[in-house]
């Protein structure tokens, strides 16, 4: 088993999902600088965190357009695992791989904060390990995190089950009181991919994944992917 | 411009006119902002060295051992003349400044404190630069990924029309492998990387070290510098793998005074002849006054052998990054320039770099403690005066727009002082002063100043390593101005000798007055502390558990939240007894204590605001007062809570719980329900965002 995790120039989050996957998950993970492109086959990519091309433009617009992306939508199309976090998720929903988009904050000003969210979808690769209606804690670190798509993609994603998380509170409740950025039906991470095999979430897992941070849910996502894989190799 | 006197001794120390070039490069060398001429000869009787400094003051930033294989670079710097005139990109870059002086020892910054003032937010220029100063620290900190971990905020009309914006950085280095900005031998070549020159930012270091004139806004734009941090982030990685090959001789940023002031101040071991024509610029035109001057921002400079220029430059280019050999070490001690073909620049590198003429000013020392009248507003509304106001209400607003949590280290931010996981053990960050009090007693604030940041410590267990500054001050030309300054070192000095902790770092900010507003800047002697403990959270104290004061309270009210609520006045704090830092660490340790908070400012008031809003505790019939006890602010006191009978040399006060914070003093009962200490205790959110 073997992941990538990209780095564009402004990616700032890249060496600590590599810790993650590699230290905290013990999988052999390997950082890509974006200019070399995928050389090898890797059962999953992490977009990581940061301001790619120092969010210029929009967030995630210009790194959508390099050409490792090629590399990773061929990726996603035969199957592969792509993990968008953050910035990550933002350059992923410029390069389609899931419908809608991650725009300004409602209230627009950065936010980071420990959050709350509801486990919407326990089936696919990355969310395997919870439990359906789980309330975990993990942190959010941005300022273009709204996820907007228009009413048809959102009834599609709902009848899909491609939700896979919505912003709550600590009870579980899913209202506009916890709703950080204004996002649409609170929603906070998208599945895509025809095997549910891309993730993309404006909350940080890898900031959730270990003892003397905020909780160790987010390492649910990471178990859960070398879950998935594991048990397609079997 | 360089003044008359400069001008005629350096002119007789080397026998001819100064070209344009050399009268503009001694100009901002010998700047305050660039040689402490005015102070260099207090801070020398500031302790510096200790068992654990590896690099004391001096260079771009200090080292200071933290473990066998974990050193930090620490350095403090600020950025408050620009922040006034470009709010926004002058806080950014202030942040960028002082991060490419701990990439520059070849160190990964890991954590950034941001303690600011600002004047009264009643007023509107006031809340506009609060706001964009906030989004400029946030926005660039972000962006580079660099957590920011703590702050501190003051509000006070006297920083109106002079905010004051300082930042620390540290960051982390194997203890035998950090840079130096020491040129380390002749025939190697100087490489500039990273952005291109522009005539952005010209002569920064001489305008910091100004008066702010009534055009200040207008005349002095092109003087503030354009932050851009995705540039700093590549530069930060691409200085990380040049570092690791190895290769790198020595490494400094370009800040202040441009690519003259680190050329020359680099080379000073030896010396330098660079050729300005090679500088990779912006625009075109530039003459050689601004090629060397410019303060364009996220440039650095490396000494490297030239067999390994290619090697460099491949990583260089491999973050998009341009980059230039724009000169050589020469053994001869002598800092030369040339452009176009002639030497436009020959001077004795040591007359430019540290030659300056000491300054010395008079001083006259003054007292403005005034008698204390005792408040008559009721406790209630007290209690509300102080915990509105924005030094003490949530500072949420603020940290929310920083990203704290980017790195994986960030282990507690609430408390005190921050707790950043180094290894197995914790490295603690607090910083701050006490302005208002320094006014009145600047020799007993400047020291309560470092005791104070040494309790932050002490309420999480944790022992000082060292001290960085920002000696921020108005300017030394009055007399009382200059004494202050004296008096503050002095009384830094002096407990940071008692507390056995060195001041490794710093800078000087003087001048800082308004002529528009006519202001002067309370004298601001802003600290950063580092220390190491176990690796701890701050948890707020739950329900049911006890509250109790360790420490004695006086009645010292000067400079006090409620003197500047109430004009009550009164003398300001004495220096406490330091013992109670070592009891409190024991009792943290030892697990005795859950949870503690040093008493400073609001005093148990506005420390009962985030360490326990709902709680009931009871302060008649002690020995300085049950007033004293809810609102005095003398030091050598800690609020602690546990579970059981109370800790030795404990006074139990209260409990925490309930649905309201009632307190009974002497006869009156006050309770202030849950909803209104809300409402108290957000007013700055609600006054920003809503």
């Amino acid at each position: 088993m073997r992941f990538a995790v990209l780095q564009f120039g402004g990616s700032n989050c890249d060496r600590d999902a590599l810790h993650v996957a590699s230290d905290v998950c013990g999988v052999d993970t390997d950082l890509v600088w974006y200019k070399d492109g995928l050389k090898k086959n890797y059962d999953a990519v992490i977009l990581p965190g940061g301001f790619s091309y120092g969010d210029y433009l929009r967030a995630g617009a210009i790194a959508a357009r390099a050409p490792i992306m090629a590399d990773v939508v061929k990726h996603a199309d035969a199957g592969g695992l792509v993990l968008g976090i953050c910035n990550g998720a933002q350059i992923g929903a410029e390069a389609k791989l899931v419908p809608g988009v991650f725009t300004m904050n409602e209230y627009p000003k950065f936010i980071c904060k420990g959050v709350y969210l509801k486990v919407l979808n326990n089936t696919s690769p990355f969310t395997n390990r919870f439990r359906l209606g789980e309330v975990i804690k993990i942190p959010i670190a941005h300022k273009e995190g709204r996820y907007i798509a228009s009413p048809e993609d959102l009834s599609r994603l709902e009848a899909e089950n491609k939700i896979a998380f919505k912003f709550c509170d600590e009870k579980g409740n899913v209202d506009a009181a916890s709703n950080p950025n204004g996002c649409t039906d609170n929603i906070t991470g998208v599945l895509g991919g025809c095997k549910d095999n891309v993730l993309l979430m404006m909350p940080h897992p890898e900031r959730a994944s270990e003892e003397h941070l905020i909780s160790t849910d987010g390492m649910k996502v990471f178990d859960s992917m070398i879950h998935y894989l594991e048990s397609k190799g079997e | 411009m360089l003044c008359s006197s400069d001008v005629e001794y350096i002119q007789d120390k080397i026998g001819r006119k100064l070209t344009d070039l050399e009268a503009a490069c001694f100009e901002n060398l010998w700047s305050e902002h660039c040689s402490y001429r005015s102070t260099k000869k207090l801070l020398r009787t500031m302790p510096t060295t200790g068992k654990n400094v590896l690099l004391g003051p001096g260079d771009d930033a200090a080292i200071v051992a933290f473990s066998d294989d974990i050193a930090i670079a620490i350095g403090m710097e600020s950025h408050n003349h620009p922040s006034y005139v470009d709010p926004y990109d002058g806080s950014a870059t202030g942040v960028g400044g002082i991060v490419r002086d701990i990439i520059s020892m070849g160190s990964r910054p890991i954590a950034l404190m941001d303690p600011l003032y600002f004047g009264d937010l009643k007023g509107e220029k006031n809340r506009y630069l609060f706001e964009h100063v906030i989004a400029g620290v946030g926005d660039y900190g972000n962006c580079i990924g660099v957590p920011v971990v703590r702050g501190e905020l003051t509000f006070d009309e006297n920083y109106s029309g002079n905010p004051l914006v300082n930042v620390v950085c540290v960051g982390v280095v194997s203890p035998d492998k950090y840079l130096t900005a020491r040129v380390k031998t002749p025939k190697s070549r100087l490489l500039l990387y990273g952005s291109s020159t522009g005539r952005d930012g010209l002569g920064g270091a001489s305008f910091a070290s100004r008066d702010l004139s009534e055009d200040a806004e207008a005349a002095d734009r092109p003087a503030v510098q354009v932050g851009d941090p995705y540039t700093e982030k590549l530069l930060i990685e691409a200085t990380m793998e040049m570092t690791a090959t190895g290769k790198v001789l020595s490494c400094r940023d370009l800040g202040a005074a441009g690519l003259a002031g680190a050329s020359s101040e680099m080379s000073s071991s030896f010396g330098a002849r660079i050729e300005a024509d090679k500088v990779h610029l912006r625009e075109s035109g530039m003459n050689e006054v601004e090629i060397m001057l410019a303060e364009s921002q996220e440039r650095m400079l490396i000494e490297v052998m030239p067999q390994d220029i290619p090697l460099m430059t491949s990583i260089i280019e491999k973050y998009d990054l341009k980059w230039s050999d724009i000169g050589e070490v020469i053994e001869e001690p002598r800092y030369i320039v040339t452009f176009k073909g002639k030497t436009v620049c020959d001077l004795p590198i040591d007359l430019l770099v540290g030659g300056n003429p000491e300054e010395s000013w008079p001083a006259k020392s003054y007292s403005a403690e005034t008698a204390y009248k005792k408040p008559t507003a009721d406790i209630k509304e007290l209690c509300r005066l102080i915990i509105s106001h924005p030094d003490i209400a949530s500072k949420e607003w603020v940290y929310r727009q920083y990203d704290s949590d980017v790195q994986l280290r960030t282990v507690s931010k609430e408390g005190g002082a921050a707790c950043v996981k180094l290894g197995d053990a914790g490295l603690y960050l607090s910083c701050g002063c006490c302005p208002r009090q320094i006014a009145l007693k600047p020799y007993e604030g400047s020291a309560n100043t470092v005791y104070e940041n040494a309790a932050n410590l002490a309420a999480m267990g944790a022992e000082p390593l060292c001290v960085v500054d920002c000696l921020n001050f108005a300017s030394p030309v009055h007399e009382e101005i200059f004494w202050q300054i004296a008096e503050c070192v002095r009384g830094m000095g002096d407990m940071c000798r008692r507390l056995d902790v060195p001041v490794v770092g710093g800078n000087v900010s003087l001048y800082n007055e308004s002529d528009e507003l006519k202001t002067r800047i309370l004298p601001t002697p802003s600290i950063g502390m580092a220390g190491k403990g176990v690796v701890r959270k701050f948890v707020k104290p739950a329900a049911g558990m006890k509250l109790g004061i360790l420490g004695e309270t006086k009645e010292e009210y000067g400079g006090s939240m409620l003197d500047l609520v109430t004009k009550c006045g009164g003398a300001a704090p004495s220096i406490p007894d330091v013992s109670v830092l070592k009891e409190v660490r024991g009792l943290v340790n030892d697990g005795i204590v859950k949870s503690a908070s040093d008493i400073s400012r609001g005093g148990l008031i506005g420390t009962l605001a985030s360490f326990a809003p709902q709680c009931g505790i009871d302060v008649s019939g002690t020995k300085a007062g049950a007033f004293a006890e809810l609102f005095s602010e003398s030091y050598g006191r800690f609020l602690v809570a546990y579970e059981g009978a109370a800790p030795k040399g404990v006074r139990e006060i209260g409990t925490v719980g309930g649905d309201s914070m009632t307190i009974k003093a002497d006869g009156t009962t006050v309770t202030i329900p849950k909803s209104e200490m809300d409402e108290w205790y957000n007013s700055t959110t609600a006054l920003m965002r809503f």
